[in-house]
C-alpha cells in the first residue's frame, strides 16, 4: 500500500468531506418533502467496496444516519454475492428495515462506483420519504403490530441498471404511496446527489489516482480508532450499567426497558445490552444495525472530536441479542424507532455519567412526537400536516440545558407556525416554552414547549400522536431532579382528553373550533438544586422558567 | 456631477483606512490612522483631518462595523417585544436549533429577556383576514410597562403581520404616540416575508441596534457639522449598496456586514475594469478566512445570514463565506495524529509566537515567518519593531515537528500547505460547489494576508490568475467610494403561477418599484440612472426551499409586461441551472416578490490608482533573501511593490513588499503590473 505523508491525508481528508457535504447540500436544496428540506432527515456517504464500512460522510446528514449507512451498503454487498450482478452505472433502491434500513420512510440508493473496470467504493443516500403507504399518512402508525400496516416494503433491488433507469421500479413506487409527486421529486434529488458525488469523487480520483486515496481511506480509519481508543483510555476501567424505560409500544400498555452493561477496559469498550426487553408487538422495535448506529451517535456527542468513519466503532463491542427489542426481525413493526434510539442514547449518556460523574449528561427530553393531523379539504383533496416538535435538553457540566433543542439524532429545524398555517386549515393558539419542565439542578434542565393547535377545518379532524415520555421522566444526574413528563390532550363537547397509552394515539376526531395541546418534556438537571445560585433562581422565577412553589420546594429558594 | 472630493471611511478593528477621490483632478489619497475601540467616532475624524477635511469634501461614504460589534458583544440597546398572545417566546425559541451537531452543552440567551416580550390580544390568519382585532389599550398598557422596566427600543411582532400588517400598524401608530424616542421596530415594516422566527429575529435585532446605530451616527454627523462638513455623508449596507443615514437609523440591521460588503464592491470594479468578470475575493484576517463571488461583475448576495446562534438577520446580504484559518490560526497534532490548523486562534493579542506577547502554540504566521515570507525586519502595522523568528522556529519544531517526526523547516511548510488546503476548500465551496468552473476566476486578496497564499491558492483550485490590487488595505475604502446607492425590498405573495392574475402582479410590482425607487432619489447622491430589478422566489407546490428567478423586466410607461408565459420560462432557465433538470407537470408556485432599486453612480476611473510613470524596475529592486519553497530554500528577489512600473515582470520566487502587505510569488508563478497598478499572478 502506498504510504501517505500526514500533510496530504489533510489535505485529501478535507476534499472528501467536501463531497459528501456536497451532495448533502444538493438534496437539501431540491428535496420536495420539508422532512428532508428543512428538517434535513438525509445523510450521504461514500463506503468501502468489499466492507461496506463508512469512509466518508457528510457532516450536515441526520446524525443517526452517520452510523447506519454501512449497514445499507453491506445489504446490497449480501445480494451482489448471491448472485446479483453488479455493472457499472447500476442504481440500487430499497427501504427494508431489516435489510440495513431503519424504518419504511427511509428510501435508500446505494450506486458503485467503478474504476478502470474494479470496483472502487460505493455511494449512498439516504432520504425520508413523506409517505410510503400503510394504514396511517405519513407512516407513523403507532398501533401497527406487522411490517405490512406501515407501508411498502422494497428490498434491494435495481432502480438504474447499467444506465437504464426501470420504469415498473418507479410505477411500483408511484402506486404505493399517497403522495406520489413528492416522493419522485426527493428521488430525483437523491439522484442528483449521486450523480454530483461521482463525478467529484472521479475527478479527486484523476488527480491523486487509487492506491494514494485507498491509502487515505486506511489512515483515516486508523486514526479515527486511535482516537476513539484514546477517549475510552480516559475512562476508569470498571462496569457502568444504567438503564431507562420507554412508557409503552402502542398496542400493550407495559413499560419496556433498555438495560446496558458499560464495560471499560483499557482502550476497549464493551457494550451489552442483553438485559433489554424482548422485541415487542408495537412500532418501536429497532434493528441491531440501528442500534449500533445510535451507540455511535450517543458516542459522537460525549466525544464530538472523533471523526465519522468506521473506525470509530474498532474497539467496541457490542452485545445485542437477536430478537431482544434492540435486535428485532421480520416482521416486528419498527416505525417509531426513533423513540428506542433516543432512549437507548440517555441509557449511554447515563452509563458514561456512572463513569466519569463529573462529565456526566442530564437526559435530554427524549422524544419526537410525530403528530399528525388531517382531513379534507372542500374540494375533497386531503391534507396531512406532519410534525416533529422540540423539547429540552438536560443541564451539563458546563451551563443550563438549552430551551426548546431538537433531538440528539438530528439537526432538523422546526417549521415556522406561518409556513404550517399557510398551508394547513389549522391555528397555533400557543408556541411557547413550558414553565417548570426543566429538571431543577445545580445546572437546570432547558425547559421544553407548550404547542396549542386549533382546528379551522369545516369538517372533521384526525389526529394522530406517536410520542414517549409520558410515564418515565428525562433523568437528572449527581443529584438533578428529573424533568417534566410529555404531556398530551385534545378537546371534546365536554373537556380535554388524554391518550390512555400516554402519548400514542391514533383516531381521535376534533371539530373545527377544538384544540390538541402538546406539553413536551424539558431535560434533567445536573447536580443538586439547592446548590443553584440564588441569583440564578431568582432569575428563573422573574423570566418564568420556575414557579415560586418549584423554586420553594426544588430549589429551597425564598425571597 | 461632484467637482469636489468624495472620501471613502472604512473603520476596523485596528485601523481605519480612508481613500479620497478628487474627481476635478481624477487624483485620489490615502490615510491610515490608529481606530479607537468604543469611540470610533475619534479615529474617523483623525483620518478626514489627515486628508484635509471635511470642510470642502462633497460626500463622505462610510462602511461601518459598529451594528455588527454591538451584535458579536451583545451591546445593543435594552429591548422590549410586543407580540400576539401565546408567541412572546419566539425569538428564545429559535427554528429548535443548537450551536453544534456534535456535542449538547451550552444555552442560548436572546436579546431580549422574556420578562421584556410582552403579548396582546390580536390575532391575524394566514390570509390575512382578521380572526381578532388589536386590543389598542392592552398594547398601550405594554409600551408602558416595557418603558417602566427600562426599555430603550420596541419591536413589534404579530404573527402573520406579512399576510396583513393592520394589526400591526394599529399597534405601531399607539406605541409611536407613546415612546419617547424612533427607536420602534416593525416587523411588516422591516421585512413584510412568511416564517415568525425570521421576521421576529430581523426586527428584533434592528430594534436592539437603533439605538446604538443612531447615536454613533448622531455623534459623527456633530463632529462633522463642527468641523464644517457641508456635504452628504452616507452608509454602506450588508447589500453593497449605500443608503442615507436617515435609513441607516431605520434599519440598522442593514449595516451589519456593512465594511467586508464595500470591500467586495471594490473587488468585483477592480477585477472588472483590470478585465475579469468573474472573481473571488479573499479576505485573510487574524482568525478567519472570508471569501465571496463576483460573477459577471456582479457580487453574490445571500437572503440571510446568522450573526451568532439564535440571531438571525433576514435581508439581502454579500455572501461570505468563512473558515476558521487566519494567520492567529493554532496549528496543532491533534490526538489522532493529524495536523490541523486552527480554528483555534491566538488572535491579534497575544498573536502568534513571533510577537512575544506570550503565546506559544505556533500559528500560520509563525510558519510564514520561519520559511522567510514575512520579513521579520519590517512588521505590517507598524506596532511591533521585529518579530521572533526563533521563538517562532522552536514552537513550530515543538508542537508539530516532533508529533510529526519533521524538522522545524518542514513542519512550517506543512502547516502552511494545511492551511493553503482549508483555504482552498473554502474557494472550491464558493465555485466549484456552485457549479463554477475555477478556470474563468481569478483570486482577488484583500486587507494583509491574503497576498501570502493566493498563488499557492491558484495552483492548488486551478483559477485562472490572482489578482492583488494595488492598495490592499484601503479596498474597503475604495469600495465607500464607488459604490452604487440601492434599496431592496421584499413581499411575500404566495401565488399558483398557473392562471397568475398578471395585471395585479404588475400592479404590485409597480408599486414596489416606485417605494424602492424614491428611496434611492431620497438618499441626494449623484447617480447617472436608477435600474430597478425584479426576482421571484419560486418553486414547485410541495418544496419548502425556493430558487431565485430574476424577471428579464422594467417598468415602461407604468408597466412591467410581466406573463405567465415570461415568469415560467424565467423559472425553467433557474431551475435548470441549478438542479440540471426539471420536473414536468408539476404545478409552480411564486412565494415572494424582491425589488431592487440600484442608483448607478458615474463611473470612477480606476487608472487613477496606477504607478507614476517615471517608475522603473531598478527603482523597485530590494535585492534578494532567502525563501523556502518545497522541501529547501530558494533566493528570492525581493521588490517594493509600489514603485514597479506598469508592465513590470517578476519570476518567482520573489517576494514583493508594501507597507500593508506581502505579496508572495511561488517558483512556478509569474507576476505581471498591469496599467492599474495591480499584479496579476498566473503559472509560468
Amino acid at each position: 500500500m502506498t504510504a501517505l505523508d500526514p500533510v496530504t491525508l489533510a489535505v485529501l481528508k478535507g476534499r472528501l468531506e467536501q463531497i459528501a457535504d456536497e451532495m448533502d447540500a444538493t438534496l437539501y436544496r431540491s428535496a420536495f418533502n420539508p422532512i428532508i428540506a428543512e428538517a434535513r432527515d438525509a445523510c450521504h456517504g461514500l463506503y468501502h467496496a468489499e466492507t461496506g464500512a463508512t469512509l466518508v460522510q457528510g457532516t450536515k446528514g441526520l446524525p443517526i444516519f452517520v452510523g447506519a449507512m454501512s449497514f445499507a451498503v453491506q445489504a446490497v454487498i449480501r445480494r451482489v454475492q448471491n448472485g446479483t450482478p453488479l455493472e457499472p452505472g447500476d442504481t440500487f433502491i430499497f427501504n427494508d428495515p431489516y435489510e440495513g434500513g431503519t424504518h419504511l420512510n427511509d428510501f435508500r440508493l446505494v450506486r458503485p462506483l467503478f474504476r478502470q473496470g474494479r470496483l472502487f467504493c460505493w455511494l449512498a443516500s439516504v432520504g425520508h420519504w413523506l409517505d410510503i403507504g400503510g394504514n396511517v399518512p405519513g407512516g407513523y402508525n403507532p398501533r401497527a403490530t406487522e411490517s405490512f400496516q406501515e407501508g411498502m416494503r422494497i428490498p434491494p433491488v435495481k432502480l438504474i441498471r447499467a444506465g437504464a433507469m426501470q420504469q415498473d421500479v418507479l410505477d411500483i413506487l408511484a402506486a404505493n404511496t399517497r403522495v406520489p409527486n413528492s416522493n419522485w421529486g426527493d428521488l430525483n434529488g437523491q439522484l442528483n446527489a449521486l450523480d454530483l458525488g461521482e463525478r467529484r469523487l472521479s475527478e479527486l480520483l484523476d488527480e491523486h489516482g487509487e492506491p494514494r486515496l485507498d491509502a487515505a481511506f486506511a489512515a483515516l480509519a486508523d486514526r479515527a480508532a486511535a482516537l476513539m481508543e484514546a477517549e475510552i483510555r480516559a475512562l476508569p476501567d470498571g462496569t457502568y450499567a444504567f438503564e431507562d424505560y420507554l412508557d409503552n409500544d402502542g398496542v400493550t400498555d407495559e413499560r419496556l426497558t433498555i438495560a446496558l452493561e458499560m464495560t471499560v477496559r483499557g482502550g476497549q469498550m464493551v457494550l451489552d445490552f442483553s438485559r433489554s426487553s424482548p422485541a415487542c408487538l408495537g412500532p418501536i422495535n429497532i434493528s441491531r444495525a440501528t442500534s449500533v448506529a445510535a451507540c455511535y451517535v450517543a458516542l459522537k456527542h460525549a466525544f464530538p472530536d472523533v471523526p465519522a468513519n468506521a473506525g470509530v466503532l474498532r474497539p467496541i463491542e457490542f452485545v445485542i441479542p437477536d430478537g431482544t427489542l434492540l435486535g428485532a426481525g421480520a416482521p416486528r413493526p419498527m416505525a417509531g424507532y426513533t423513540e428506542t434510539i433516543l432512549r437507548l442514547i440517555g441509557v449511554i449518556f447515563g452509563a458514561l455519567g456512572k463513569a466519569v460523574p463529573e462529565r456526566a449528561m442530564a437526559a435530554p427530553f427524549g422524544t419526537i412526537n410525530a403528530l399528525s393531523l388531517s382531513g379534507q379539504r372542500n374540494d375533497g383533496t386531503r391534507w396531512v400536516m406532519f410534525s416533529f416538535f422540540g423539547g429540552g435538553f438536560g443541564g451539563s457540566p458546563e451551563t443550563d440545558g438549552l430551551h426548546h433543542a431538537n433531538n440528539p439524532i438530528s439537526t432538523a429545524t422546526i417549521p415556522p407556525a406561518e409556513i404550517l398555517e399557510a398551508a394547513y386549515p389549522v391555528m397555533f393558539t400557543q408556541w411557547a416554552l413550558r414553565p417548570d419542565s426543566g429538571g431543577p439542578g445545580l445546572h437546570r434542565g432547558g425547559v421544553g414547549a407548550v404547542y396549542e393547535i386549533e382546528a379551522m377545518s369545516p369538517g372533521v379532524t384526525e389526529v394522530a400522536l406517536l410520542g414517549e415520555r409520558g410515564r418515565y421522566a428525562p433523568f437528572g444526574v449527581g443529584g438533578g431532579a428529573d424533568g417534566a413528563l410529555n404531556r398530551f390532550a385534545w378537546q371534546t363537547a365536554t373537556g380535554w382528553e388524554a391518550p390512555p397509552m400516554a402519548s400514542k394515539v391514533v383516531g381521535v376526531k376534533i371539530q373545527a373550533g377544538q384544540r390538541v395541546r402538546l406539553e413536551s418534556p424539558g431535560g434533567g438537571g445536573w447536580g443538586d438544586p439547592r446548590q443553584r445560585l440564588r441569583e440564578a433562581v431568582a432569575r428563573d422565577i422573574r423570566l418564568g422558567f420556575v414557579s415560586a412553589e418549584s423554586a420553594a420546594r426544588d430549589y429551597g429558594y425564598r425571597a | 456631477m461632484t467637482s469636489n472630493p468624495i472620501v471613502g471611511v472604512d473603520v476596523g478593528g485596528t485601523f481605519t483606512d480612508l481613500f479620497l477621490f478628487d474627481p476635478g483632478a481624477n487624483a485620489f489619497r490615502t490615510a491610515k490612522v490608529p481606530s479607537n475601540r468604543g469611540d470610533e467616532a475619534v479615529g474617523f475624524m483623525n483620518g478626514l483631518r489627515a486628508l484635509g477635511g471635511p470642510a470642502g469634501f462633497d460626500a463622505i461614504v462610510h462602511g461601518t462595523t459598529v451594528g455588527t460589534n454591538a451584535l458579536l458583544e451583545r451591546k445593543g440597546a435594552k429591548l422590549g417585544v410586543i407580540t400576539t398572545q401565546g408567541f412572546r417566546d419566539v425569538l428564545e425559541m429559535r427554528r429548535r436549533d443548537r450551536r453544534n451537531t456534535w456535542g449538547l452543552s451550552g444555552e442560548f440567551l436572546p436579546i431580549a429577556e422574556r420578562d421584556m416580550r410582552l403579548e396582546v390580544p390580536e390575532r391575524t390568519l394566514a390570509d390575512g383576514t382578521i380572526h381578532t382585532p388589536v386590543d389598542v389599550a392592552a398594547v398601550q398598557a405594554a409600551a408602558r410597562a416595557l418603558l417602566a422596566q427600562g426599555a430603550e427600543a420596541c419591536a413589534i411582532v404579530f404573527i402573520n403581520a406579512y399576510a396583513n400588517p393592520a394589526n400591526e400598524q394599529a399597534a405601531a401608530a399607539a406605541v409611536r404616540a407613546a415612546w419617547p424616542n424612533p427607536h420602534v421596530s416593525v416587523s411588516s415594516e422591516i421585512l413584510p416575508e412568511i416564517r415568525e422566527f425570521e421576521r421576529a429575529s430581523t426586527a428584533a435585532l434592528n430594534a436592539y441596534l437603533q439605538p446604538v446605530v443612531a447615536s454613533y451616527l448622531g455623534k459623527l454627523e456633530g463632529a462633522l457639522g463642527e468641523a464644517g462638513f457641508g456635504g452628504r455623508f452616507h452608509i454602506v449596507q450588508s447589500n453593497g449598496g449605500i443608503m442615507s443615514t436617515a435609513t441607516a437609523r431605520a434599519v440598522p440591521a442593514r449595516t451589519a456586514l456593512s465594511g467586508p460588503a464595500a470591500g467586495v464592491i471594490a473587488a468585483a470594479a477592480i477585477a472588472r475594469a483590470a478585465g475579469f468578470e468573474n472573481a473571488i475575493t479573499c479576505d485573510l484576517g487574524g482568525t478567519s478566512f472570508d471569501v465571496s463571488l463576483v460573477t459577471g461583475g456582479r457580487m453574490e448576495l445571500a437572503a440571510q445570514a446568522t450573526v451568532d446562534f439564535g440571531l438571525v438577520i433576514r435581508s439581502p446580504m454579500i455572501e461570505i463565506t468563512t473558515i476558521g484559518a487566519g494567520g492567529g490560526s493554532i496549528a496543532h497534532v491533534d490526538r489522532g495524529g493529524l495536523l490541523q490548523v486552527g480554528p483555534e486562534s491566538a488572535g491579534s493579542r497575544p498573536g502568534p509566537v513571533c510577537y512575544g506577547q506570550g503565546n506559544t502554540r505556533p500559528t500560520l504566521t509563525d510558519a510564514n515567518v520561519v520559511l522567510g515570507r514575512i520579513n521579520a525586519e519590517r512588521p505590517i502595522g507598524g506596532a511591533l519593531s521585529r518579530l521572533d523568528v526563533e521563538g517562532a522556529k522552536a514552537a513550530i519544531a515543538e508542537h508539530v515537528g516532533r508529533p510529526l517526526g519533521l524538522d522545524a523547516m518542514a513542519a512550517a511548510e506543512a502547516i502552511v500547505r494545511v492551511a493553503n488546503a482549508k483555504m482552498a476548500g473554502a474557494i472550491r465551496l464558493v465555485s466549484i460547489e456552485r457549479g463554477h468552473d475555477p478556470q474563468k476566476f481569478v483570486a482577488l486578496p484583500f486587507g494583509g494576508g491574503g497576498a501570502l497564499h493566493v498563488g499557492a491558492l491558484i495552483k492548488e483550485v486551478g483559477l485562472r490568475a490572482a489578482l492583488v490590487p494595488r492598495f490592499p488595505g484601503v479596498t474597503s475604502a475604495i469600495g465607500c467610494v464607488i459604490a452604487d446607492v440601492r434599496h431592496d425590498q421584499v413581499r411575500t405573495l404566495n401565488l399558483s403561477l398557473e392562471g397568475v392574475d398578471a395585471a395585479a402582479l404588475d400592479r404590485r410590482m409597480v408599486e414596489e418599484a416606485s417605494a424602492a425607487r424614491a428611496v434611492v432619489e431620497a438618499a441626494g447622491l449623484p447617480v447617472d440612472r436608477i435600474e430597478v430589478r425584479f426576482e421571484l422566489d419560486m418553486h414547485y407546490a410541495g418544496q419548502t426551499h425556493t430558487v431565485g428567478v430574476p424577471l428579464p423586466l422594467r417598468v415602461i410607461q407604468g408597466s412591467t409586461g410581466v406573463s405567465e408565459a415570461i415568469i415560467r420560462n424565467a423559472f425553467e432557465t433557474a431551475y435548470r441551472h441549478a438542479f440540471s433538470r426539471l420536473l414536468p407537470g408539476l404545478p409552480i408556485r411564486i412565494v415572494t416578490l424582491r425589488t431592487a432599486a440600484i442608483g448607478v453612480r458615474p463611473d470612477f476611473d480606476l487608472a487613477a490608482l496606477a504607478p507614476p510613470a517615471d517608475a522603473t524596475l531598478d527603482g523597485a529592486a530590494r535585492g534578494a533573501r532567502q525563501v523556502w519553497f518545497d522541501g529547501g530554500w530558494h533566493a528570492a528577489t525581493v521588490w517594493s511593490r509600489l514603485d514597479l512600473p506598469v508592465g513590470a515582470l517578476v519570476h518567482g520566487p520573489a517576494i514583493l513588499e508594501q507597507p500593508d502587505a506581502t505579496v508572495v510569488v511561488d517558483p512556478d508563478l509569474t507576476a505581471r503590473v498591469d496599467r492599474f497598478g495591480n499584479l496579476i499572478i498566473e503559472r509560468e
